[in-house]
């Protein structure tokens, strides 16, 4: 027993200092921090390829301060308690200047409490559900005002709906967006009984009820719309109801903020078309960068890939990272983060992105209709928005404001003009 | 806006040529080039009206090539064309006016019109006037959709008038059916509404609850006096179940009829407003960290008039008795109101009953769906007795055997033809390999079964994320079952779900067949009660092991396809369905196909049952429905249908 | 006859003084303590595996000792886990809000400081109020108490009702396998008022403490050492004694101890929740390590693994149950870390991020095949202990073991 046990542990404190050894210094580390096995592989698998592809086009036109940048790809494996660890790993051991990494909101605040104590940089490239701002991570998706507002917005004013079904999965992002939609859905004269909201599992696939539910709320004669943050597989159940029950998008549309092109990729979207989703990036995009970036990914990882919104919010992080550290001229964590304020970055879909000082994108959001090739037909495109990271439609976060560059502080309350806290709520 | 306008097309139509415009369609398009090229609901509607209403007859080509996202502008000039795809990027152009095709045009010279769903309706309205007439039966249909999807009063003559033309008797209907209904909403004579609503107080559609209920919406309002010159519906204490006393004071606040209450907020805020050398009202700042701390110095300073006084029990009290609560309909005829009261009590009970009816045909589909994924179970389990907890993953074999046959053969209806047998072919080969190579070296253990089998289900998993990725993969049904069997608006049923619920009923037969009209079946039955005596009858109890095992992976992997069909096809698919398969068999009774059909119909209806009364969460459902499982074991270890005397081993 | 305890159990002192050896050569080697070669990750991961060594021994116990194959004892590792979290976070946030509303100009109630609690925690699930749950939260001593008092209930609670009504085998399994399907599923609900899917959070940072995670770390690996260390004195004790010899002989043949005139519903019921409390008592030591506490950590396939461990690593014998514990989970770590080399085989790379799973899928047939001894049976071999002649009965562990049929043959 112990012979196998010290030679396990040997090893391991070997393979560890192996790595440590590896670390010369003529590289600059680039940590990736995406489930590559689990249930999340199938979404972060491919922002890992993405990263590795930047971060090659990178190296190809020169590195980074003269250096050559170095990617360090661990495997969290859709296990948030070990998102926490492999954090730790990276920075402690690996040494990384930045990491790019996180899928689900679970696994972020995970890695919070981590990367606050050893002053890490994250970059975090999914949509969420906002009331958190971490001096150390830089949010590059969007916040609720950045995509789950506009498209409300876009239900009422756009197609006259007066009656809401909020349909999600029980989890925290849903959750909170549906809390922020009511109270803001309330705010323009929706009444209580016009908003149905409903919670199912993860990956459930029995919808007929809840459909059946959704087409019954037209009875009183107002036009029905459902808000979807159901999460991934349990989508194809709902849509294939949906067609079933012949719900037509001009009846009752939906929008959902949870599903891409690479959802749709697991579905037959005949009986789809007309759907809707709001995201700050489309493949069908109709820009030159764009076909570029494209065509870049078809090539690196096959014609049948497409690409999607939290891949974009990396390619812009990254690069905004990379001028920051060029106009800092050091990767240290505090010199990049103040150069990252006000960084610009073209978008792929037309226009500029800028970094805020409560660390999120101000950046267009675009309304797609669901086409018969499992592409998105951009149909509305709003003014750019800054994202907000608490809510102004919650009564206690909408005295919040997050500043980092003026105040310091992510979490200062406006009203008795006080820095609540400066590490983040996890 | 369009309303208006609509109403006055009525009188204009007779001289509708006359009122065309010179010049075509384009002049007009440029007047409202830009809301047209900003395409927003709120602003289109001019833009719309006046092409409706330009009297050309080219308007209406040009509203439905619009609609069909088909309009493209020339950026150079502002102009609009109906575009068609050409070669590469670029698209002919033609004009609306004379048809003539203009040219073909690079795709970054030009910007497609796309018109939302909201756009789509309005164009859909105003194409309403050319369409109800139209010779093809498609446009008049789509006509009545729109109509029907945004009920105006205007559009009410022009329908009446199309009914008496109307050839196709299935549209005849359907236009009568309208009219009533806009009628019912819409018509100025109250006897006709009164007629209408009775007419139709027997019919369940969702839209005729849609043209009644906004009929019977009430406000409630508040005043000193009952008014006598209003609707109302009815009178309501404060205080009742109807409305709390808070909400009352709340609703005489909103209306300036009382002071608002002043809230703990207000108090900090108005205490913290007023320090004075370090205390309030005479009390010091720091020992104002209890309430009654500071109610005694609030009361300071509303004394000293600096802040409202507090509103008591007794102010709200007062303030209530002084005022009358009374609901109001927006509706000003009494006669209507109080018919589509009637009206639609009745139709409520019906609905209620349909909803019945609806949940119960959704709880047996729920039922087949988890005795189709059990049967094999009740064959392995229920009947050798051996724990398979990689019956999931035969599940999940079968339905990627589904896919992958479909990407062979792409017609969805032989592909499923072909499918079923080759699920249970691979399904059944597995089953008999697992069977040979593990299991029966573990019959005497059945607790390390259940950890081998465990063993090869996490390895199948693994082997299918590696095979087909972790993405699901699209199992696309026949067209023949898209769709669903609708008996009203209430109450209808996916054709999959029927298909299920056959599939299920062919193997609940299939089974009882084999087990009691066949050899197989026989020796099977002689094996489990017997292996012993049953060899010493000539029996290879090795082989009808094997043959059981088979059957029973087999079933499931043709029960993966029909899963598959319905929901998703993913690795951890199996998994999914694992639990509650086993709970279905335990719950019904082992060893029994009746039992493991009467657990299945037990879970499903109780989930059913649950979700029903709490619709919000789902979750919740299949929580509770696991803890009345658990205490339902406890009274029945055995199961619903439990097996006696010897056969119950043991 | 009257022999010492640990005459009777020279294993336990071997086993004492192997632990202590490794907890010493870690606090050495470590960065907080020591000469830094060892990562502070790498010490969370080793503390977080003596964790797991101390449920697998609880494991051992219920099953195999008693013969119940406990599906459900990650759920009660669980619970620990969140009872402890809970005081953790509150703590926490309550010297963060203090801290803050220190800072206004009046000073705050009672009542507001726990409003304002309530709105950090909460405030990222989208609700404000404290659920009842929650009532004790404040107290370290009152959560500590109930770390061990609400798993131990749940374990008394369902096991009565199980074993009462004679639930035995597979059934037991399927039905603890249910009962954590049922907890996972009401903690992923939001409503259940422990935060739904994303659980408790941050607590690797004790409340009040300020030293840096490196020394944390040495302090929970020492205590989990500690804990490690007494329950395998307890749970020897428990099995060397005439206690042992009935659960012994329950789980070889329930139906014969029932006639001999014991209780067997009392002694299983004893069995099953005594286990639940040392599971419990290992999640709370587990999850401040962690970090993070969700559902997801209590879902049926934990105690299955579980089971799997105990296996792998030799049941009836409680360093079996040890070994197979930091075997097995060591062992997934470095393959699923990306640390072990691929394998390419020309035509195919195997890489063992994606073919762990495979492999232990199938070592864990071949093991419950060829070797149901499992690990420990190898020093059997070194000690050329074999199993004794017993004619005609089971061999043991339980009725799913070698027969005799079968290991003459």
């Amino acid at each position: 027993m112990t012979s196998l046990k010290s030679t396990l542990a040997g090893s391991l404190v070997f393979a560890a200092m192996a790595t440590a050894a590896l670390s010369a210094e003529d590289t600059i580390k680039v940590g990736v921090l995406h489930s590559l096995s689990g249930t999340m592989a199938i979404s972060e698998t491919t922002l890992k390829d993405t990263m590795l592809m930047l971060i090659d086009q990178q190296n190809a036109k020169g590195g980074l301060l003269g250096k050559q940048l170095e990617a360090v790809v661990v495997d969290p494996a859709s296990d948030w308690p070990l998102f926490a660890e492999k954090a730790r790993e990276l920075l402690t051991v690996h040494e990384v200047d930045v990491i790019f990494g996180n899928w689900t909101s679970v696994s972020r605040k995970s890695v919070l409490p981590v990367i606050e104590e050893l002053n890490g940089l994250l970059f975090y490239p999914v949509q969420y559900e906002g009331e958190e701002s971490s001096k150390n991570v830089f949010y590059t998706g969007a916040a609720p005002n950045q995509q789950a507002i506009p498209a409300t917005d876009y239900f009422l004013e756009e197609l006259g709906v007066e009656k809401f079904a909020l349909l999600g999965t029980d989890y925290v992002y849903p959750r909170t967006t549906n809390n922020i939609l009511e109270s803001y859905l309330k705010g323009k004269g929706i009444a209580d009984e016009d908003i149905f909201v409903n919670y199912t599992p993860f990956g459930h696939s029995d919808w007929s009820k809840i459909v059946a539910d959704v087409v019954a709320l037209g009875a009183d004669g107002k036009k029905v719309g459902v808000i979807s943050t159901i999460n991934g597989d349990a989508n194809i159940g709902f849509y294939k109801e949906l067609a079933a029950a012949g719900v037509s998008a001009d009846d009752i549309p939906v929008v959902a903020f949870s599903v891409g092109e690479e959802e749709l990729s697991g579905l037959d979207t005949t009986n789809l078309v007309g759907h809707l989703a709001a995201w700050n990036y489309f493949q069908s995009a109709d820009t030159d960068v764009n076909a570029e970036f494209v065509e870049t990914w078809k090539a690196t990882m096959g014609e049948d890939r497409v690409t999607n919104d939290p891949m974009e919010a990396h390619y812009i992080g990254f690069n905004m990272w990379v001028n920051a550290a060029t106009e800092a001229g050091s990767t240290e964590v505090d010199d990049v983060r103040a150069a990252m304020y006000g960084q610009e970055f073209p978008n792929l879909t037309g226009g500029t992105a800028v970094m805020l000082p409560n660390h999120h994108l101000a950046k267009p959001v675009l309304i797609g209709e669901i086409q018969e090739d499992g592409q998105f037909d951009i149909i509305s495109e709003t003014d750019v928005v800054p994202g907000d990271a608490w809510t102004d439609f919650l009564p206690e976060s909408a005295v919040l404001i997050s500043d980092w560059k003026e105040l310091g502080c992510g979490m200062y309350n406006t009203e008795t003009k006080t820095c609540v806290q400066t590490l983040s709520n996890y | 806006m369009l309303r208006l306008f609509l109403a006055g097309l009525a009188i204009l139509c007779a001289c509708l040529t006359a009122n065309a415009q010179e010049g075509g369609l384009q002049p007009i398009l440029q007047e409202h080039q830009e809301i047209i090229a900003k395409s927003s609901r709120k602003t289109i509607g001019p833009a719309i009206d006046a092409i409706a209403s330009s009297g050309l007859p080219q308007a209406q080509v040009m509203l439905e090539t619009w609609a069909a996202k088909n309009v493209w502008m020339r950026k150079s000039d502002g102009l609009f064309f109906a575009g068609k795809k050409a070669e590469g990027r670029s698209y002919e152009l033609a004009d609306f006016d004379t048809g003539e095709i203009i040219g073909t045009f690079e795709k970054s010279d030009l910007k497609q019109l796309k018109p939302n769903s909201g756009i789509r309706a309005m164009i859909g309205t105003a194409l309403v006037q050319f369409q109800l007439t139209d010779p093809d039966r498609a446009k008049r249909l789509a006509a009545l959709t729109s109509i029907q999807r945004d009920p105006e009063g205007a559009l009410l003559e022009p329908l009446r008038a199309s009914i008496d033309g109307e050839p196709d008797a299935d549209l005849k209907a359907q236009k009568q059916r309208l009219e009533r209904l806009l009628t019912i909403g819409y018509d100025e004579d109250t006897a006709a509404r009164v007629a209408a609503i009775e007419e139709m107080s027997d019919d369940l559609g969702v839209d005729v609850r849609a043209a009644l209920n906004p009929l019977v919406v009430t406000r409630l309002q508040t005043a000193v006096d009952l008014p006598s010159d209003v609707n109302i519906a009815g009178v309501v204490q404060p205080g009742s179940d109807d409305l709390s006393g808070d909400t009352a004071y709340d609703l005489l606040v909103a209306s300036d009829l009382a002071a608002p209450r002043v809230s703990a907020d207000d108090i900090r805020a108005a205490l913290a407003a007023n320090i004075n050398g370090g205390r309030v009202g005479g009390v010091p700042v720091a020992q104002l960290n209890s309430d009654a701390a500071r109610a005694q110095a609030y009361a300071v300073l509303a004394e000293a008039g600096t802040v409202p006084a507090l509103i008591t029990q007794t102010d709200i009290d007062a303030a209530l008795g002084a005022h009358v609560f009374f609901e109001t309909y927006a509706e000003p005829s009494g006669e209507v109101t109080a018919a589509a009261e009637k009206a639609l009590d009745q139709i409520e009970l019906k609905v209620g009953l349909n909803q019945t009816l609806d949940l119960t045909l959704d709880a047996i589909s729920l039922a087949s769906i988890y005795f189709l994924a059990a049967i094999g179970l009740a064959i392995t389990f229920g009947v050798m007795g051996v724990i398979n907890m990689a019956h999931g993953e035969f599940i999940m074999m079968g339905a990627y055997t589904g896919y992958v046959v479909q990407q062979f053969i792409p017609d969805h209806t032989l592909s499923i033809i072909v499918a079923i047998p080759m699920a249970f072919a691979v399904t059944f080969a597995m089953g008999v390999a697992m069977e040979r190579l593990v299991i029966r070296w573990l019959y005497s253990r059945p607790l390390e079964t259940l950890l081998a089998t465990f063993g090869i289900s996490i390895a199948l998993q693994q082997l299918a994320k590696n095979i087909f990725g972790t993405q699901a993969r699209p199992l696309t049904a026949p067209g023949w079952l898209d769709g669903a069997w609708v008996l009203n608006d209430v109450v209808s049923i996916s054709y999959i779900r029927i298909a299920i619920f056959v599939l299920a009923m062919i193997f609940l037969g299939l089974f009882l067949y084999i087990m009691k009209r066949t050899r197989l079946g026989l020796e099977m039955r002689a094996v489990t009660q017997n292996p012993r005596m049953a060899g010493s009858m000539g029996i290879n109890p090795g082989r009808v092991n094997m043959l059981t095992f088979g059957l029973g992976s087999g079933i499931a992997g043709i029960a993966g396809v029909a899963i598959g069909l319905f929901a998703k096809v993913t690795s951890d698919l199996g998994s999914d369905y694992i639990v509650q398969s086993f709970m279905t068999v335990v719950v019904g009774g082992v060893g029994n196909i009746w039992g493991a059909l009467a657990g299945a119909g037990m879970i499903g209806f109780l989930q059913k049952g649950i979700e029903w009364m709490n619709p919000s969460n789902t979750l919740a459902a299949q929580t509770y429905m696991i803890i009345f499982i658990i205490i339902f074991i406890q009274f029945r270890p055995r199961g619903i249908i439990a097996l006696k005397g010897r056969a119950a081993g043991d | 006859m009257e022999r010492s305890f640990v005459a009777k159990n020279p294993s336990v002192l071997v086993f004492l003084a192997i632990l202590s050896l490794f907890t010493l050569g870690v606090t050495v080697l470590s960065e907080g303590f020591g000469i830094g070669v060892i990562s502070t990750s790498f010490v969370k991961t080793l503390g977080k595996t003596l964790c797991l060594c101390l449920i697998a021994v609880a494991m051992d116990l219920v099953w195999g000792f008693t013969g119940i194959l406990s599906l459900g004892h990650f759920a009660f590792f669980g619970l620990g886990g969140y009872m402890i979290g809970m005081w953790l976070m509150y703590e926490r946030t309550r010297l963060i809000v203090v801290e803050s509303l220190s800072q206004a100009e009046i000073p705050p109630t009672s009542s507001e400081v726990v409003d304002a609690i309530g709105t950090q925690i909460f405030g990222v699930v989208g609700s404000s109020e404290f659920p009842l749950i929650w009532a004790f939260s404040d107290s370290l001593f009152l959560q500590l108490v109930l770390v061990v008092l609400v798993p131990g209930l749940l374990a008394l609670i369902f096991g009565w009702l199980a074993f009462r009504s004679r639930v035995t085998g597979v059934y037991l399994s399927i039905l603890t396998q249910a009962m954590t399907l049922a907890l996972a599923l009401y903690l992923f609900q939001n409503d259940s008022g422990l935060r739904g899917n994303n659980g408790l959070s941050g607590l690797q940072n004790l409340p009040g403490v300020t030293v840096s995670q490196d020394v944390v770390s040495i302090w929970f690996l020492w205590a989990s050492a500690l804990a490690l260390g007494l329950g395998y004195l307890l749970a020897a004790w428990v099995v060397s004694g005439k206690f042992g010899s009935v659960i012994r002989g329950i789980r070889d043949n329930e139906a014969r101890v029932r006639f001999l005139g014991y209780s067997v519903e009392v002694y299983k019921l004893a069995v099953f929740t005594l286990t639940a409390c040392i599971a419990a008592i290992a999640g709370a030591l587990y999850y401040p390590q962690a970090g993070i506490i969700n559902p997801e950590e209590m879902a049926p396939i934990a105690s299955i693994y579980l089971a799997v461990w105990v296996a792998i690593g030799g049941r009836g014998r409680l360093y079996g149950a040890v070994i197979g514990a930091a075997f097995v989970s060591l062992l997934s770590t470095w393959f699923t870390g990306g640390q072990a080399p691929d394998i390419p085989l020309g035509f195919y790379t195997i890489k063992w991020v994606d073919w762990w799973q495979v492999l232990l899928g199938v070592s864990f047939v071949l093991v419950t095949l060829f070797a149901p001894q499992g690990i420990g049976g190898l020093f059997d071999l070194w000690t050329n202990r074999r199993a004794p002649q017993r004619h005609g009965a089971a061999l043991g562990p339980d009725e799913s073991a070698l027969r005799e049929k079968e290991a003459t043959e």
